[in-house]
């Protein structure tokens, strides 16, 4: 088989990619039962009759998945169903003590939407929805004995916990002419739907968690010829890449698939249709079972659940609760905020954003929002290990330090300390000044008694200013300082050395 | 105007894992046949007015609020199991399938 660069791939192949990314809603309560949805519990510890399927066990729609699944649906651009229906999908695997997944098949709450997404320079792709339905996650099996993994195991043990947690399967239509900038956008689509999810609160969308998982397809076609029309170039057979779980992993699958197929494509041998699982170590994937023969769910309806039918006022109403496109928020703030693009990008890559939105909307200027939060707090997270959003401090607090800065009543040092202070637990930032006695000292009289006292004591830099040196005025400003505990304002006292010393300022 | 053959029914059998002789197959096919057409008598029946349903009851949206309710516990939810470890169910080794 010849091997392909991934660039030589992509001028003898035209590449053609659809997305299904399956978002973990985070429900207090699981789809069909009123157990936790809960991730990291004891095993087995939020399961009931319904999710580890007893005979008997009725399953009720959790209103709340309805609701957040249709805003998922409204933010994507879909239409909103009148009347869908759930549906069984017959699998036998361990992973769903029933023997089949409650879905949506031929009915899904949310049909025929777009959603645009926005590339690192700015350009516009626009994505195809073809469907985003409800259905309920599978629990966890753990493969004993062998290698770990699944051939060769001796026994698996099953931990239901996640079976029944909500979902939300985003599909996407065959995404085409992207051609060398695929794996940028695969990656751009699967980043937006995660920004949209998380701002909308309807999931943690923590793909590291399996909140949010993707599965890649992928498949090649010859490249048309100059001046033809290359979708009239009818698809090739796809491979289709399981739980590929980073953004990263995503721009990888799709190179290793593409370098795959054209290396096949190229010695004229066939690219199967089929499963292929996703190796992060490395970077490869392999071969799972062919979709021909694997693939016969037998679906339908299923006859323990009643349609939903979303009233159509309450979906408008809903449709008020859908956030800015995260691109488009990002493009508005940045020129708002009046940041550099590398500025924009260290607060978004921080997760700084909505912190300094919310600093912003507290009275603090831009500027110095992003000082606060990408410098003294953002060095404090990285100390902690924890994120920026998780420091014990809110916007409004970082905003009243920065208000005291600006009125004069604290200086750079002083504000590090009740910001510190702050973290610490100490209250909020005018406790923290009173109880510390950080508040700088403004009081004149206090100052001047100060800098006489310094320039008593070093004559000779006294000399020095009255003779033009005025830079040696430094020494005064640090021994006041240093006298003051830091709380003195630096400019107010070089003034009243200069005066002192009968110096024009 | 049945349709099922023998090896359609023996297809059905072994996605649903059940082992069938293949006396069993003709006998199974003849029966199933037989509810495929009364299906179909039905569907003649029906005209183009009435809309497809998957419910006899003319209900939707019955729903629940999201509040948790207790849950069972670890060893109420192991204790019809045939065998368990660690908390988990344990179960024979899965051959060559995957969900």
């Amino acid at each position: 088989m010849s091997t392909l660069t991934y660039e030589s791939a992509l001028e003898k192949y035209d590449p053609v990619f659809g997305i299904e990314v399956h978002v973990e809603l985070n429900t207090a309560t699981k789809i069909f039962c009123g157990c936790a949805n809960q991730f990291g519990s004891a095993p087995n510890t939020n399961v009931c009759p319904v999710c580890i399927g007893l005979p008997g066990s009725m399953p009720v729609t959790n209103e709340k998945v309805v609701e957040s699944a249709v805003r998922l649906g409204l933010a994507l651009g879909c239409s909103i169903r009148e009347s869908s229906r759930f549906a069984r999908k017959n699998y036998f695997y361990p992973d769903l003590a029933k023997d089949y997944q409650i879905s949506q098949y031929d009915e899904p709450t949310c049909y025929d939407g777009e959603l645009e997404v926005v590339l690192d320079d700015g350009e516009v792709v626009t994505v195809g929805i073809e469907r985003a339905h409800i259905e309920e996650d599978a629990g966890k099996n753990t493969h004993v004995g062998g290698s770990g993994g699944i051939q060769g195991a001796d026994y698996s043990l099953v931990d239901y916990n996640r079976a029944g947690v909500p979902l939300v399967e985003i599909v996407t239509r065959p995404i085409e002419g992207t051609a060398e900038r695929v794996a940028e956008v695969a990656r751009a689509y699967v980043a937006t739907i995660r920004d949209i999810v998380k701002a909308m609160d309807i999931s943690d969308g923590r793909m590291e968690q399996g909140s949010l998982r993707a599965d890649v397809n992928l498949s090649l076609r010859p490249k048309a010829a100059d001046g033809e029309d290359q979708s009239a170039v009818p698809f090739g057979k796809r491979s289709e890449t399981k739980n590929v779980n980073s953004l990263r992993a995503i721009e990888r699958a799709i190179h290793f698939e593409i370098v795959r197929q054209a290396g096949l494509l190229d010695a004229g041998q066939p690219v199967h249709q089929e499963t292929r699982h996703w190796h992060e170590d490395t970077g490869e994937t392999t071969s799972g079972r062919s979709k021909e023969e694997a693939e016969d769910y037998r679906y339908f309806p299923e006859p323990d659940l009643l349609p939903v039918e979303p009233d159509a006022a309450w979906v408008e109403s809903l449709r008020g609760t859908i956030p800015e496109h995260p691109a488009k928020r990002r493009a508005r703030l940045q020129e708002e905020w009046a940041f550099s693009d590398l500025e924009m990008r260290d607060a978004v890559n921080a997760g700084a954003l909505d912190l300094i939105a919310a600093t912003i909307a507290a009275g603090a200027t831009p500027a110095s929002a992003r000082k606060w939060w990408l410098g003294e707090l953002a060095r404090t997270a990285n100390d902690a290990g924890t994120s920026l959003d998780g420091l014990a401090i809110a916007p409004a607090q970082v905003a009243a330090v920065q208000a005291m800065v600006d009125e004069g009543k604290l200086n750079d040092k002083l504000a590090r300390q009740v910001i510190e202070g702050v973290l610490a637990g100490e209250g909020e930032p005018s406790e923290v000044v009173a109880a510390r006695g950080l508040e700088i000292v403004s009081d004149d009289s206090a100052l001047e008694a100060a800098v006489d006292e310094a320039l008593a004591a070093q004559p000779d830099v006294l000399e020095k200013i009255q003779s033009g040196k005025v830079q040696a005025a430094g020494a005064i400003v640090g021994a006041v300082m240093k006298a003051t505990r830091g709380q003195a304002d630096a400019g107010r006292v070089r003034e009243i050395i200069l005066q002192r010393a009968g110096v024009n300022p | 105007m049945s349709s099922l053959d023998s090896a359609q029914v023996a297809r059905l059998a072994g996605l649903a894992r059940i082992d069938l002789t293949a006396e069993e197959l003709d006998r199974l096919s003849g029966q199933l046949n037989a509810i495929v057409d009364a299906v179909a008598t039905v569907s003649e029946a029906v005209g183009d007015d009435v809309p497809a349903t998957s419910h006899p009851i003319p209900m939707a949206n019955v729903h629940r609020e999201d509040v948790v309710q207790p849950s069972l516990t670890n060893a109420q939810a192991l204790s019809g199991a045939p065998d368990a470890e660690d908390g988990r169910f344990r179960v024979p080794r899965i051959l060559g399938e995957e969900a």
